[in-house]
């Protein structure tokens, strides 16, 4: 087997190790970096959600949109496309946030909370994996959102120019951007290096096209462990600094059991089922929320469309009491969870089996 | 020979589509991709198949031809 030229793996292992250091420099708890949590601040301090302690704009998501679009000009691989079922993945995009917010994360935090001993993760892996595979049942039977045509640059390039727009507002901090005075929301490492993890994270993401959906769907698929390699580095570099940092600091990183754990509850049966809807809700739309940030980077509308989906699932989950807490999850998001299970399989089989196979 | 325009597809529909022409087991086929991911696994996928694979750019695409390699016997 030929080898990547870029050290892929070593870049994965370095991200892992970057997260963990966040999370000493001030981000929440297994917190370095996380998809839905930090989408979900970003929207509650454009004041769209009323949750006050998860309000701040969350400047790891600007760099990994800005990392992947800068990286994608760079290596002239930002194609400008649109066209391939936009509002389909924002309905999508909306009940993977609803899934990742009943488990309290996105999938790159599973991974990260797995790496500071939190084994409620570990139900959240095998709902992951299930969620996977439902969706490779149907990927396996002709599953598609159909073709992307070419679109302007400027059609691309969106949701980075909003990015830009958030960075402003993040250093302006006019009255009208709320931004978290106790809580989750208030806890962030310094933004210069937020910024600068998020543009690394999202340059390595876009050259490696990291994906934690891609890596469980990958193998099961075609027995390709490419992706999951880098999932386990992730875990590994993440480890390896929680424990590092640990025994420098003298605070505590690495924490091993349910009981106690940061920004999680331990209720297994519902942290499987809100990430198995999180992960066959991405496998729908080709990524996890990772990916769907850095595609929408290298110009994918379609993407920025299901992040858009994200971010308003965010905010539905917090205005109707659907997104869980460490109290455990609500009987309102427990309900969300199972209609979205249902109108994510409706969505397969809708584009599996009712479309047109002239493809 | 036979042609696969995988182009507008993502990642891992090109894959799939040329998974399921393989099976038919032709000694040449081509496919056209147009975005950076769908020509890498395409390649590993042709290659982890037994396939000889040139890659040539076409404009703003890719198009991949796969030849079924000579048996070693």
């Amino acid at each position: 087997m030929d080898k990547d030229k870029f050290p892929f793996i070593l870049a994965a292992g370095c991200l892992g190790a970057g997260a963990g250091v966040l999370t000493a420099l001030g981000n929440p708890g297994n917190m370095g970096l996380c998809l839905a949590c930090f989408i979900r601040d970003t929207v509650g301090a454009l004041g769209l959600h009323g949750a006050a302690a998860a309000s701040y704009i969350r400047p790891e998501v600007c760099g990994i949109v800005l990392g992947s679009f800068l990286l994608a000009l760079y290596r002239g691989e930002f194609r400008p496309k649109g066209g391939s079922a936009p509002l389909t993945r924002f309905v999508l995009g909306f009940w993977a946030m609803v899934g990742c917010l009943m488990f309290l994360g996105c999938p790159l935090r599973m991974v990260l909370r797995l790496a500071g001993g939190d084994l409620n993760a570990v139900a959240g892996l095998a709902g992951f994996a299930a969620g996977i595979a439902a969706g490779v049942f149907f990927l396996n039977r002709g599953y598609s959102l159909q073709r992307a045509y070419k679109a302007t640059f400027l059609e691309g390039s969106w949701l980075s120019l909003v990015q830009v727009g958030l960075l402003i507002l993040l250093f302006l901090h006019p009255a009208f951007i709320h931004f978290s005075k106790n809580g989750p929301g208030s806890l962030h490492a310094p933004v210069v290096a937020s910024l600068a993890m998020g543009l690394a994270a999202g340059a390595a993401a876009q050259r490696g096209r990291l994906c934690f959906v891609g890596g469980i769907r990958d193998w099961l698929l075609f027995k390709d462990g490419r992706l999951l390699k880098a999932f386990c580095a992730i875990f590994l570099g993440a480890l390896l600094s929680n424990l590092l940092l640990g025994a420098f600091t003298g605070k505590i990183f690495f924490h091993l059991g349910f009981e106690g754990q940061p920004i999680a509850h331990n209720d297994a049966l519902w942290n499987a089922l809100g990430l198995g809807l999180a992960g066959f809700a991405c496998l729908l739309l080709g990524g996890c929320p990772l990916r769907q940030l850095v595609l929408a980077g290298e110009g994918a509308a379609d993407s920025a469309a299901a992040v858009l989906g994200l971010a308003a699932g965010s905010a539905c989950a917090h205005n109707f009491g659907l997104a869980a807490s460490a109290a455990g999850p609500t009987l309102n998001g427990k309900a969300a969870v199972v209609i979205g299970l249902v109108i994510t399989f409706a969505i397969a089989c809708f584009n599996t089996y009712g479309k047109d196979r002239s493809l | 020979m036979k042609k696969i325009d995988a182009r507008g597809l993502s990642c891992p529909e090109p894959v799939l589509l040329l998974r399921r022409a393989l099976v038919k087991g032709e000694d040449e086929y081509v496919i056209i991709v147009d975005n950076g991911a769908a020509k890498e696994n395409c390649l590993r996928y042709g290659q982890y198949q037994g396939y000889r694979v040139e890659i040539a750019a076409e404009g703003e695409a890719f198009e991949l031809r796969l030849f079924k390699k000579e048996a070693d016997t």
